[in-house]
C-alpha cells in the first residue's frame, strides 16, 4: 500500500514538473507580446505561428512516446502522462489557430474561412485541428467508461491522422527549406514503427482445431 | 639572517612607483600598439558598415517611417548564409568585401571591371524605398546608391541587348549555405532591359546613412523596389546584358510560383497563399492592403498590355 502511495506521489510530482514545463512557452510568448515584442524579432506574428506550431508537434512526439516506451521500459505509470501531453498539443492547435486568426486575418472568420478552403496546406493544418477537438473532449476517463473502452481506443487513433496532417501542413508551408518538417517527419515516423507490430495477446484457452 | 649573494642592483634600476603602481594599463596599451601592427589592416577595413554620405531625393519618401534599422539588419533573406532569417546577421561577417570588382559585360560597346571604390565615389543619392517580401511582410529602408541607368550609359549596351542579369558573389568558404542545394548557386537574378533602365532602379551601395551591412548584400545590390524583395539581387559581381531572358534562381526552384515578373500584385496570389495584404513589420497584423507595383504605379506602363496573371 506504501509503494502504491509513494509511487502516486512520484508520477503527481513529475506531472506537475512536466506541466509547468510544456506552459512556458505560451507564457513566454504572452509575456513577450506584452512586455518585450522586441525578443520576438522583426515579425513577430511569424514568431508567435511558428513557436506554436512547433509545440504542437512537440507535445504530438511526447504523447505517441508515451505507448514505445511504456513497453520498452515496462513503467506502466507512464500512461498516465499521455493524457496531458494530448491535451498540450490541443491547447497549442488553438492557440496557432487562434493566432492564425487574429494576426494574419484580422479576426475575420469568413476571411479565414476563404483562405482555409482554397489553400491546401492551411486546409490539412485546419482538419488536423478539427480531429483534435473531440479527442481533447473525450479524453476524461468518464469517457472511456461512456464509449466503452474499444470504441474510445479507435475513435483515439485519430492522433495518427493529426500528426500525419500536422507534418504534411509543416512541409507544404515551407518555402524550400525542408530541413526541419522532415526532422518532424521522422520522428512521427520512427514513433509510428516503434509502437508496431501489436503484441501478440495471450490466447489462454483457445480450443485447438479439430 | 643570510646576506644577500645576488647581483647587485642600482637604485636607478628601481622601477619608478608610478609606473609600478600603473603597470597593467602601460602593458595593456603596449600590447593594443603591437597587435594593431601585426594584425592585417583587413580586420578593420570594411567589416562593420562606415558612414556613407549622399543627397537624400525627395522624391522618394513613403507615407510610413523607416523601419528601424536593428529589424533591416537582423531579418533577412540571404539563403548563402543559412535560411533562417537571424543566419545571415550571424553567418555574413565571413564575407570580404575587400577588393571587391563588378565585372559589366556581355552585349555592350564597351565592357568594364569596376571596383566598389569607383561606384562609392559616383553621385550617390538616398531614396526611401518600401520592400515588399514574397513572402507577404514589408519594410521602409533608406537605400543609398545610384540608377542603374547611369552605370548602364558607361558600358554602353547594344542594340542586341534586351535584358540584364545580375549574378551574386559565389564564396563555398565565405558562405555556409552553399553547401546546401535549396537554390542554384550562384544566385542569378534578372530584368528586362527597359525594367533596369527605369529611374526607380538603383544600383545600391548603402542604407541608413551607411555602407550596406554584410546581411543586407554587402557591398552592392540592385533594388527593385516594385518587385517582390527576392528580385533585388545582393553582393552582384557580375552583370551582364543578355538577348535572351536570363534564369533567375527562385524561378527554377520553384517555376508555378517565383515568375521571371514577380511585380508586386495584390491581384495575382502566390500559388499556396495570398497577396492581397501585407504586414508592415514589426506590426502583429497583416493589415496593411498590398498595392499593386507595391505602389510605384510609374512602372504601369512597361506592362501595357501584358496579362500580370500569366507573367506573374
Amino acid at each position: 500500500m506504501s509503494r502504491a502511495i509513494g509511487r502516486n506521489a512520484i508520477v503527481s510530482s513529475t506531472k506537475s514538473v512536466a506541466f509547468a514545463a510544456l506552459l512556458m512557452p505560451f507564457v513566454a510568448i504572452v509575456w513577450a507580446i506584452i512586455y518585450d515584442p522586441v525578443s520576438l524579432g522583426a515579425n513577430p506574428a511569424e514568431a508567435i505561428l511558428h513557436q506554436t506550431g512547433d509545440w504542437i508537434l512537440n507535445a504530438l512526439l511526447l504523447t505517441l512516446a508515451i505507448t514505445p516506451l511504456r513497453r520498452m521500459t515496462g513503467i506502466n505509470d507512464l500512461i498516465r502522462f499521455r493524457r496531458m501531453f494530448g491535451l498540450f498539443a490541443a491547447f497549442y492547435a488553438l492557440c496557432h489557430m487562434l493566432a492564425y486568426l487574429a494576426f494574419d486575418r484580422l479576426f475575420d472568420l469568413s476571411d479565414m474561412a476563404r483562405e482555409i478552403v482554397k489553400r491546401p496546406f492551411i486546409l490539412v493544418g485546419f482538419l488536423a485541428f478539427l480531429i483534435l477537438i473531440p479527442l481533447a473532449v473525450t479524453s476524461t476517463r468518464g469517457w472511456v467508461l461512456r464509449l466503452g473502452g474499444k470504441a474510445w481506443a479507435r475513435l483515439h487513433k485519430g492522433i495518427y491522422a493529426v500528426a500525419i496532417l500536422g507534418s504534411v501542413h509543416y512541409l507544404w508551408l515551407v518555402k524550400r527549406d525542408l530541413t526541419w518538417p522532415l526532422i518532424y517527419s521522422a520522428a512521427f515516423l520512427l514513433l509510428f514503427l516503434a509502437r508496431w507490430p501489436k503484441p501478440v495477446p495471450r490466447l489462454v484457452g483457445v480450443r485447438k482445431a479439430g | 639572517m643570510r646576506s644577500w649573494s645576488g647581483p647587485k642592483i642600482l637604485s636607478s634600476e628601481i622601477t619608478p612607483k608610478e609606473l609600478y603602481l600603473n603597470r597593467r594599463q602601460w602593458i595593456a596599451g603596449s600590447g593594443a600598439v603591437i597587435a594593431a601592427s601585426v594584425l592585417p589592416n583587413r580586420a578593420k577595413a570594411a567589416t562593420s558598415p562606415e558612414p556613407l554620405k549622399a543627397t537624400p531625393n525627395t522624391a522618394f519618401k513613403p507615407s510610413d517611417p523607416a523601419t528601424d534599422k536593428k529589424l533591416a539588419t537582423t531579418y533577412n533573406n540571404f539563403y548563402e548564409f543559412g535560411t533562417g532569417k537571424g543566419d545571415p546577421a550571424r553567418n555574413a561577417e565571413a564575407l570580404t568585401i575587400r577588393p571587391w570588382t563588378i565585372e559589366i559585360a556581355g552585349e555592350v560597346a564597351k565592357p568594364k571591371t569596376i571596383g566598389i571604390e569607383d561606384i562609392l565615389k559616383m553621385e550617390l543619392e538616398e531614396r526611401i524605398y518600401r520592400l515588399r517580401c514574397v513572402e507577404a511582410w514589408s519594410m521602409v529602408i533608406p537605400w543609398i546608391g545610384l540608377p542603374f541607368n547611369k552605370i548602364a550609359a558607361l558600358v554602353e549596351p547594344t542594340s542586341k541587348a534586351k535584358f540584364v542579369r545580375f549574378t551574386t558573389a559565389n564564396r563555398p568558404d565565405e558562405m555556409p549555405g552553399l553547401r546546401s542545394r535549396v537554390l542554384d548557386w550562384p544566385y542569378q537574378e534578372g530584368l528586362r532591359l527597359d525594367e533596369a533602365m527605369h529611374p526607380l532602379t538603383l544600383l545600391t551601395v548603402g542604407m541608413y546613412g551607411e555602407t550596406l551591412p554584410k546581411q543586407n548584400g554587402a557591398p552592392v545590390r540592385i533594388v527593385v523596389p516594385w518587385k517582390y524583395g527576392f528580385k533585388s539581387a545582393k553582393s552582384i559581381v557580375k552583370i551582364e546584358f543578355t538577348e535572351t531572358q536570363p534564369a533567375t534562381a527562385w524561378n527554377l526552384a520553384a517555376p508555378s510560383e517565383y515568375g521571371f515578373y514577380s511585380n508586386v500584385n495584390p491581384e495575382v496570389d502566390h500559388p499556396r497563399w495570398s497577396q492581397r495584404k501585407e504586414r508592415l513589420l514589426p506590426a502583429l497584423f497583416s493589415d496593411r492592403a498590398t498595392e499593386k507595383f507595391n505602389g510605384y504605379t510609374d512602372v504601369a506602363s512597361l506592362y501595357a498590355g501584358m496579362d500580370l496573371r500569366v507573367n506573374y
